[in-house]
């Protein structure tokens, strides 16, 4: 478990300062995979590095399995970031070494013998799906592979912790669902409890359980990945979301629909079980009002449904009235009024 | 009055020797004082594995300072201090001593410059998995940059090659004291043209080791 308890870094660049991270409030369930996602600048990156110290904090706690890790000496510091593997948006590799050696290298700080240290390199080589590259360089590595061999290498040291500094950012999104399936996949066996900062909301959506929002060094936004995604609070998240799923037809497409004298649209949520039952027609139906579906999606989140509908209804204005107000009492409805985005 | 040639050659064999010792002995306690202070340089640098402004304003001051000085000033200029040191001034030993100084500082920068150009991420890397910063230097910083400094120091060396007959002019021995006093002096044109082929030579081959053993660490 990873609580940070209200902890700011401030950067001091000559005269100015510059506030990387605010009073960040934030815990990482052991087992978790925790995305914390944000422009760049947002300083998801600097709160990524506080956990492992690379960033000291000017203030506040961070503590890991209830260690306080600022208070720990250089000596324990390091025993403790070996519990912490991390991979980067660039590998970092050592290009002097072998895809073995990289993965060796680990193991050989911990004093683990050699014998040990050759059966680990076989198992993780084989576990990340590159069991004929051990001889090779990074530099005759794809990307992808590359960053399974900082996967291997992070793992080496059985950590209970894994953080990954926007893994997927550098590489292709074929690529990319590879590397979030092997990620999904060291959580699930291994039980490693995996931090990581992106800023695409792809990898929020494919692999994560919890999500928080950042902005301008502050969490905005931070719970369930279904829950931030069926109802976000905050502007910059409903971007975030947009950036993967349209809740809405484009502007151009409205407009059409309100020039050519269309009534008004509703949009419905229909969030887990819900999204299995025949809402829509069943009250239509008992107040005799029709409805036309303009608009909308069924998808999967978290192994729940959501279903995003945008709805036109026409019959008598009363009877549609009470349709409405009897859809609400089973799932959320609004009507659609476009503003400015 | 020109060399006998019949009985100049095993001076001249002999003044290579002399330069071949000049130039590998300097180049070893020039790469040993210059690698210490190049690594010290980086890792002292600000926001490095050990920033420390005093140790790394006080190098490179030190550095800054001797470097533009040209060597044939330096060498006349430290010449009580190599007479400290050495014994003399005068022979083979006495012009290591200068050229080990003039080398290491210069080495110190060519390390210096190889290092920088390591990805810092690599660093960041290692201290992530939990690295000491001496385990760094000797298991990150000198083999991630080991194959452009060895062509660095082959650029050391031949220049070591330069300086070593600057040295031979004024009192060293070797390949630049035949040069200079046979001729020069005796305007011996034949013993000028054979010196200047073997400092090609030594040269050529000085880059064709570096040239191999950098292509060998770097795979290509």
């Amino acid at each position: 478990m990873i609580e940070f308890k209200q902890v700011s870094k401030t950067f001091k660049i000559g005269p100015r300062e510059v506030h990387a991270v605010k009073d960040v409030t934030l815990t990482v369930e052991q087992g978790d995979i925790f995305g914390i996602i944000g422009f760049s600048g947002a300083g998801k990156s600097t709160l990524l590095r506080l956990v492992n110290l690379l960033e000291r904090p000017t203030s506040g706690r961070i503590e890991i399995g209830g260690t306080d890790v600022t208070s720990l000496s250089a000596k324990e510091l390091r025993r403790q970031r070996q519990n912490i593997g991390m991979i980067f948006q660039n590998f970092n590799l050592f290009n002097s070494r072998t895809v073995a050696g990289n993965i060796a290298y680990p193991l050989k700080l911990a004093g683990t013998p050699k014998t040990e240290i050759s059966r680990r390199v076989t198992e993780l080589l084989q576990f990340v799906g590159l069991a004929d590259k051990a001889a090779n360089y990074p530099d005759q590595l794809s990307g992808g592979q590359k960053q399974r061999v900082g996967i291997a290498r992070a793992l080496a040291s059985n950590p209970d912790i894994l953080i990954c500094d926007e893994a997927t950012s550098a590489l292709d999104p074929d690529t990319t669902s590879d590397i979030l399936r092997l990620l999904k996949k060291v959580n699930r066996e291994f039980g490693i409890t995996i931090l990581l900062i992106t800023h695409e909301m792809e990898v929020i959506q494919s692999i994560c359980t919890k999500v928080a929002v950042m902005e301008d060094g502050e969490v905005i936004e931070t719970g369930g990945v279904f829950d931030v995604f069926t109802d976000p609070q905050h502007g910059t998240t409903e971007r975030f979301i947009r950036s993967v799923q349209q809740d809405l037809p484009s502007p151009g497409i409205l407009k059409e629909w309100r020039d050519a004298g269309g009534g008004k649209l509703y949009r419905l949520l229909f969030k887990g079980p819900i999204a299995n039952e025949p809402v829509l027609s069943r009250v239509t139906a008992k107040h005799g009002v029709t409805f036309n579906i303009v608009y909308g999606s069924v998808r999967e989140l978290q192994e729940r449904l959501f279903g995003n509908l945008i709805v036109s209804f026409a019959g008598d204005p009363v009877a549609t009235a009470a349709a409405i107000d009897e859809i609400a009492t089973l799932t959320d409805i609004e009507e659609v009024i476009e503003i400015e985005r | 009055m020109n060399v006998d040639w019949t009985t100049f050659w095993p001076r001249i064999v002999e003044a290579t020797g002399e330069t071949l010792i000049m130039v590998i002995a300097t180049l070893i306690f020039g790469s040993i004082l210059g690698v210490v202070m190049g690594l010290l340089l980086f890792v002292t640098r600000q926001n490095n594995i050990l920033e420390n402004k005093i140790v790394f304003n006080l190098l490179n001051l030190i550095i800054n300072i001797v470097r533009p000085v040209p060597f044939i000033i330096f060498l006349v200029a430290i010449s009580q201090l190599t007479r400290l040191v050495v014994g003399t001034t005068i022979g083979t030993a006495a012009a290591i001593f200068p050229m080990t100084i003039i080398a290491s500082f210069t080495i110190a920068r060519v390390v210096e410059n190889n290092l920088v150009s390591i990805d810092p991420g690599v660093i960041e890397a290692a201290q992530a998995m939990g690295a000491s910063p001496l385990r760094i230097i000797f298991t990150v910083l000198i083999p991630e940059a080991l194959g452009p400094l060895v062509l660095g120091l082959t650029f050391v060396s031949v220049t070591l090659i330069d300086f070593s007959a600057v040295a031979g002019t004024v009192g060293g021995g070797g390949l630049g004291h035949v040069a200079m006093t046979y001729g020069y002096q005796r305007f011996d044109g034949s013993v000028m043209i054979v010196t200047v082929l073997i400092l090609i030579v030594l040269v050529q081959v000085a880059q064709w080791i570096g040239n191999t053993l950098s292509r060998k660490i770097m795979r290509r």
